[in-house]
């Protein structure tokens, strides 16, 4: 069934321009200017700012020395994921939010592209920094292949373990591959950055549904331990009328049709609205525009001082023209013969904060309009995993439906450990990446640290 | 308005500034197109035998992407005759009256050279002549440039010869490269020299290439040393300056690191009559003077000094030997918390490399823009010794300062302590140059 209205074709040169890089990467000039510009801070704050504790002045160091092979296994031996890292990473909030150069009255160093700039050496020059530890004998299993699971499975290889990733999806990279804006991070890209995981002997079973392809039991009995990475469900509903109509699309499917399908082939409207105002919402507005829609609504209910994206993805959107209509609810999908036509709304008042803070929102009777639209994206966060965990045997998941885990990353099942979305309930991937790492530590410690270096 | 004109060893130049003999100098078109910048004068490049130069010549040494902080050459002197510089003289001092040429010569060390050669550029209509003793590759291994400036004897006897012909003033360019500039500074005037100049490039080797190990300046795979200039010699110039300036009682032309207005004033505040300019030229153009001149006429509006003999020298008698300092002089760091952007480069520089007088906090009550805490170290007051090291290494001006302090203590020095002490057998400091 077609929408009522699709957007243009553009032409394949314009897709790639709208989806080029927004963040194109330095030649040997920029970066050793840009290198050069590090204070090479003592104590840095940057550093303290990462999850994952990159150090930052170290590997800018050695960009400025012309070591980039050194720059790389600095930020890799801390991130495995510092590729993506240096292209997604919401540096301004992270490192580049801590430098000193604020204070200085200047522009912070562009930490997340030197990053990227060192690591990209060596994965485009194909050398290998890394090699799986000496065989310890332990077996581990880790479900789903997104950032956390990369993350500790590299980890544990590299101490000796024999490590297999199942996931259930054709390609490996979990969020990273499917669900991020394809001019932030590209799907090929991602999967490059998983072959530095595979170089570690790594084995990938894609298209494999833990509990359906392969039984718990099996995975308890050939396991030593096992790793729980799945992230999050699918987006949760908005409990409209009209959202089953042709046309309203949750937030993570929609980014991921423009990851797998050539931008021409992506189904999309003419006119379309996006519910919600976080990080997600912006990678839907974003694309949505660059995919050629002629107006993109942001509908959120409370005002632009209570945005969940951060500044600098509600620049991006700015920049991308994007309408946003703050303090307005959606109460009905509209549609004709199962096609959505339009999306009800009516303003709202704001409330005094609540616990967290945030002022609830309340309709205005009386003020309902409508939108014409073609189509509706949901982004307003995605539902726990809760039927798969809940086949987990002893798992415990807390009141919000993340995973109960210990310090040492353990779930209430001594065997499985989790990490990443599925125990955060949603953050950037260098806390997912983190928390890998943490899980791996804490894993390898349970089984009595049994590392093999080679 | 300052008035920038000079009287140099009983020559006027239009201001102090002068091209130093090398490649900005080498041809009547290069030294008339600088008169038209602005520049005073011009030390041709050095007169003699033509000789032939290598390929490549030149070697930089570049800082944290700021080019160009040290050169080096190891090209010669002039690589055409001696008829066609001097005919190039005399064609720019027609057009140029006031602006001064001064014709840099090197021949060999003949008594009956150096007469042919001097008259032949006084006939050119040279205004002064600058004896190259100097060069400290290629000519030196000939018996001509350095092999003479390194050794007294040498010195004198040449400029001796030339005086004795010489209708013109005569100035001798020193070359760094020796133990004691100022003996060779003597021999010079005792030879009857006007002026002197200095210094000459510093004997160097700029670097090695890792991939092929061959020397830079590369020739073939092959290099030599060569003459170091530019901004990072300055100290060393104004060091040997200030010892000539001490020491000698005939102008000077300070030479050395010299590419804004403020380095040509601390050249003269240390002596200097004139100054000499050629890495910047080569570097950026003979348009550099523009901002000399301006900037110099506004430091001495500023200071209202009128002439440049106002503050000429005025730094020597404050230039002393080491023993004579006040040892109970006292100054102690201040770190000014609200500059402070939380670098710390302060605390490491203090712990690792000096003296342990600065703590670092974690804790500060100071937050940048994104809401990140700024830790603001401290100074044990108590324990600095005043060694400027955190002031220099802070990357934010005036947030570093060194407040003196009173010690309590009358002035002493060390040679006062000695004095005072007969007890002790320690012997008094050694005056150095």
């Amino acid at each position: 069934m077609p929408l009522r209205e699709t957007a243009p074709k553009l032409s394949p040169d314009q897709y790639e321009k709208n989806f080029a890089e927004i963040s194109p990467a330095m030649d040997s000039r920029q970066a050793a200017i840009e290198a050069a510009r590090c204070l090479y801070c003592f104590d840095a704050p940057c550093i303290a700012a990462c999850p994952t504790h990159i150090d930052v002045p170290a590997f800018i160091k050695k960009i400025s020395t012309g070591n980039l092979r050194g720059s790389a296994r600095e930020i890799l031996t801390a991130n495995i994921l510092g590729h993506s890292c240096g292209r997604v990473c919401p540096t301004e909030a992270l490192c580049e939010g801590a430098c000193v150069m604020h204070e200085k009255g200047e522009s912070p160093i562009e930490i997340g592209r030197l990053q990227r700039y060192a690591v990209d050496y060596v994965l485009d020059n194909k050398i290998e920094l890394f090699s799986a530890g000496a065989p310890n004998g332990k077996r581990v299993a880790c479900i789903g292949s997104g950032p956390a699971s990369l993350a500790c499975a590299a980890e544990l290889a590299k101490w000796g373990y024999d490590v297999t990733v199942f996931d259930r999806n054709e390609l490996p990279g979990g969020l990273n591959s499917y669900g991020i804006a394809a001019y932030k991070l590209r799907t090929a890209d991602s999967i490059r950055e998983v072959d530095l995981v595979r170089q570690l002997g790594v084995k990938f079973r894609q298209k494999m549904v833990v509990g359906a392809d392969i039984s718990f039991a099996d995975l308890e009995k050939q396991f030593d331990a096992v790793f729980v990475g799945v992230g999050l469900g699918e987006t949760w509903a908005l409990n409209l009328p009209g959202e089953d109509l042709h046309g309203v699309y949750g937030a993570i499917e929609f980014i991921e049709e423009t990851k797998v399908r050539p931008f021409n082939e992506v189904e999309i409207g003419r006119r379309v609205a996006c519910i919600g105002a976080g990080n997600t919402a912006i990678d839907v507005v974003t694309a949505a525009r660059r995919l050629g829609v002629e107006i993109v609504y942001l509908v959120y209910r409370r005002g632009e001082p209570e945005m969940p994206a951060f500044a600098y993805e509600y620049q991006l959107a700015k920049q991308d023209a994007v309408s946003f209509l703050w303090q307005t609810q959606p109460i009905r999908v509209l549609g004709q013969n199962g096609v959505v036509t339009g999306l009800e709304c009516v303003r709202t008042q704001l409330g005094s904060p609540d616990a967290k803070g945030r002022r609830s929102p309340a309709p205005v009777p009386g003020t309902e309009f409508k939108l014409v639209v073609d189509m509706v994206v949901r982004a307003v966060g995605q539902k726990p995993a809760t039927d798969f965990l809940k086949a987990i045997k002893g798992l415990e998941v807390n009141p919000d439906g993340t995973v109960k885990i210990n310090d040492l990353h353990q779930t209430g099942n001594a065997k499985y450990f989790a990490g990443g979305d599925c125990t955060n309930g949603g953050k950037e991937v260098v806390d997912a990446v983190a928390e890998g790492m943490a899980a791996a530590r804490g894993l390898d410690a349970w089984l009595g640290a049994p590392r093999g270096f080679s | 308005m300052a008035d920038l004109t000079v009287k140099f060893a009983g020559v006027t130049s239009p201001n102090p500034f002068w091209l130093a003999s090398g490649p900005p100098t080498n041809t009547g078109g290069q030294v008339m197109r600088a008169f038209d910048a602005g520049w005073g004068g011009a030390v041709w490049k050095t007169i003699g035998e033509p000789i032939v130069n290598t390929s490549s010549r030149y070697g930089a040494i570049d800082l944290n992407g700021v080019k160009m902080m040290g050169l080096n050459n190891i090209e010669l002197i002039s690589d055409r005759s001696p008829e066609t510089n001097f005919r190039e003289i005399y064609e720019v001092k027609k057009r140029y009256p006031k602006n001064l040429v001064i014709a840099s010569l090197m021949v060999e060390s003949k008594r009956e050279s150096w007469h042919a050669m001097v008259r032949r550029a006084e006939d050119a209509g040279s205004d002064l002549l600058e004896l190259n003793f100097g060069c400290p590759h290629g000519m030196s291994e000939r018996g001509m440039g350095a092999a003479v400036g390194q050794v007294p004897e040498y010195t004198e006897m040449i400029t001796t010869w030339v005086k004795e012909v010489a209708r013109i003033p005569v100035i001798v360019k020193l070359t760094p490269n020796v133990i004691s500039v100022t003996h060779i500074a003597a021999a010079a005037e005792r030879g009857g020299a006007d002026a002197v100049s200095l210094i000459n490039t510093i004997n160097s080797l700029m670097g090695v290439d890792l991939a092929t190990f061959a020397p830079r300046p590369v020739v073939g795979g092959k290099s030599s040393h060569g003459g170091y200039c530019g901004p990072a010699v300055k100290p060393i110039a104004l060091h040997l300056l200030s010892t000539v300036a001490k020491n000698s009682r005939i102008p000077i032309s300070g030479i050395g690191g010299i590419g804004y207005w403020n380095d040509a004033a601390e050249h003269i505040a240390l002596g200097a009559t004139t100054v000499q300019v050629c890495t910047a030229a080569m570097h950026y153009g003979f348009r550099i003077v523009e901002d000399m001149i301006d900037g110099l006429s506004q430091y001495m509006d500023d200071r209202g000094f009128r002439t440049i003999e106002n503050f000429r020298g005025r730094a020597v008698p404050n230039v002393k030997d080491w023993g004579d300092l006040d040892l109970n002089y006292k100054v102690i760091a201040k770190i000014n918390a609200e500059l402070c952007i939380g670098c710390q480069l302060c605390y490491v520089a203090c712990e690792d490399g000096a003296h342990q007088c600065i703590e670092s906090y974690k804790e500060s009550a100071k937050k940048n823009a994104g809401g990140f805490g700024v830790h603001v170290p401290r100074i044990i007051e108590d324990d600095c010794v005043g060694c400027n090291l955190c002031a220099l290494v802070c990357p934010v001006e005036n947030c570093i300062t060194m407040k003196e302090v009173d010690s309590g203590d009358a002035p002493m020095s060390w040679n006062d302590r000695v004095r005072q002490s007969s007890a002790t057998l320690t012997l008094p400091f050694p005056s150095g140059d």
